[in-house]
């Protein structure tokens, strides 16, 4: 992972400036959880529309510049969208907003927003969120 | 004094490179290099003597089975201890650790009391927390003093004639601390049992046995658990020692083959220590290169091991403490009693982002919470990036991680 690239420098700038950073005012979806193995941790939150996609979403927490540049990325790009297509979304879904390629003991700081999205939605549909885990490589 | 330089001629992954920079390897409290000695060994053994152990009777099992029990022997002398069947064989630390929770608590009674500190790797923690939930048992935590070590007068007040064993590690592997055994082992013994014995004390050596002289019989302790791995020596081998009346008395852990005595359909008995909790086929050759380990370690002597790492460990922290934006965990140096474990955090930059950057100019530490999630949590950190020394680092290692620092704060601040 090199952090002199031009993608690097957009990571960075959502780290330091995130992007619908909060809680969203009406709160239908909500899920917070650590990543076990670093410690990182994220609450996302989110409003649905009346064909049940997002209207908004936004999240809070703690991590390295990898997991909430993610995340902060993410939370521009899934509005509009259904539960389908997020359920859907794989880690090169994630790296492509990233721009870049990370270690593979990286891909869960990359995946952690994603995946407590994803548990999330299980979790509104009565599913047990445990299918989806959060630590994967 | 060691001679680090001819020292690193030993490990030949040092000579490597990373992303095009020299290997500078500051992780060795998470798994230290081995020398070329210890590989030459296990080839060795491979190339010329392997079968399987207390079977065959044929030329190369009686090989094997005395380079298996010459390790044992060779460990005994290393610690001190009074015989070699006090030494078993496990696959690491971990493994020591739950063989003594399981086979102890499977003795105690319903309400009797374990107690472990808040410093505690997780293997010394989630044992015992596991096993008091299975037999009714009661799991005390005994608070760290600011300093990082066993808050003594705390212990003395949690301990009851129920307390039947206290587990604690010797030094901390995130804040480099070391627990003073000796009196704890008095404390502790001290304390009288319902059953008219007393408490016993079982400590996690895993961070000690490495770098500093460890005598059992002068420090007294019940049982001590250690890894070859963080010293020299190959993965997948560990040590359990117990002092021998103990180990006698104690259930097996795991049941099989080599730890029988005699078999029937309905009853077994069991072998002669340590055999009986060592069952199916052991890391033969994880023994023969732990041997090696110990014997490269012997001739470099763990008193002059330990002199090194203070002098390292008074250095690293005293570069640290010139960052303005570093904070230390546990910061104090005093002589003896702190280990070359020092974690840190560089301003509110997150551990994994400074390691990402270090990485970079081919720096190995650590970052995270160092399985260590109870004592994270009452520093208020979820994770702190930490070094670690070992026989083979050098102040310009530590220099080089330093000036690195800078390069952080570049791409983060």
């Amino acid at each position: 992972m090199s952090f002199d690239t031009y993608s690097m420098e957009i990571i960075l700038d959502h780290y330091k400036n995130p992007h619908n950073k909060g809680k969203v005012a009406h709160v239908d979806l909500l899920n917070r959880e650590k990543n076990p193995s670093c410690g990182d941790e994220i609450e996302v939150s989110a409003t649905l529309d009346t064909e049940q996609k997002i209207r908004e979403i936004k999240f809070d927490g703690h991590g390295c510049a990898i997991s909430l540049a993610s995340i902060s990325m993410l939370t521009d790009e899934l509005k509009g969208k259904s539960f389908q297509e997020i359920m859907k979304m794989e880690k090169q879904d994630v790296l492509a907003l990233l721009g870049i390629d990370v270690a593979p003991l990286r891909i869960k700081c990359v995946m952690l927003g994603l995946r407590v999205l994803q548990r999330s939605i299980l979790k509104h549909e009565g599913k047990d969120a445990q299918g989806i885990s959060l630590s994967e490589i | 004094m060691l001679n680090v330089q001819n020292i690193r001629k030993d490990f030949p992954i040092l000579q490597r490179k990373v992303h095009g920079k020299p290997l500078i390897y500051l992780d060795s409290a998470a798994s230290s290099q081995k020398p070329q000695q210890v590989i030459d060994a296990i080839v060795h053994y491979y190339s010329t003597s392997h079968a399987n152990i207390h079977r065959g009777i044929h030329q190369l099992g009686e090989e094997a089975t005395t380079a298996y029990e010459e390790a044992h022997k060779h460990t005994a002398q290393f610690i001190n201890a009074t015989s070699w069947r006090e030494i078993i064989f496990t696959k690491n630390t971990t493994e020591s650790l739950n063989l003594l929770a399981y086979s102890l608590s499977k003795t105690f009674k319903k309400g009797d009391e374990i107690i472990v500190s808040r410093k505690e790797h997780h293997s010394n923690f989630v044992p015992w927390q596991q096993c008091a939930k299975e037999h009714g048992l009661v799991l005390k935590i005994v608070e760290i003093t600011p300093d990082g070590v066993i808050d003594l007068a705390h212990l003395r007040t949690l301990l009851t004639k129920k307390t039947r064993i206290v587990s604690i590690t010797h030094m901390s592997n995130v804040l480099g601390t070391v627990n003073d055994v000796k009196e704890i082992a008095a404390i502790v013994h001290a304390n009288k049992t319902e059953d008219g014995g007393h408490t016993l004390l079982s400590v996690d050596g895993a961070q000690s046995v490495p770098h500093m002289a460890v005598d059992v019989q002068n420090l007294d302790c019940d049982f001590l658990s250690f890894s070859s791995h963080k010293m020299l020596g190959p993965t997948g081998i560990g040590v359990l020692y117990g002092k021998r009346a103990l180990l006698e008395k104690m259930p097996p852990f795991l049941f099989g083959g080599g730890m029988v005595g005699s078999v029937t359909e309905k009853e077994t008995s069991f072998g002669d220590l340590p055999w009986k909790f060592e069952a199916g086929t052991p890391n033969i050759s994880g023994a023969v290169g732990f041997s090696a380990a110990l014997t490269y370690l012997e001739n470099l002597g763990m008193d002059n091991v330990w002199n090194h790492e203070q002098e390292l460990a008074a250095y690293a922290l005293a570069q640290l403490k010139k960052q303005k934006d570093v904070t230390i965990y546990a910061p104090a140096f005093v002589k003896g009693k702190r280990g070359a474990v020092v974690s840190f955090t560089l301003g509110t930059i997150h551990a994994h982002d400074v390691i990402s950057i270090l990485d970079q100019e081919g720096i190995a530490v650590r970052a995270g919470h160092h399985c260590a999630q109870p004592l994270l949590d009452s520093m208020g950190v979820p994770a702190t990036v930490r070094l670690s020394a070992y026989v083979y680092t050098t102040k310009e290692e530590i220099d080089a991680l330093i000036t690195a620092l800078d390069k952080v704060r570049k791409v983060f601040g």
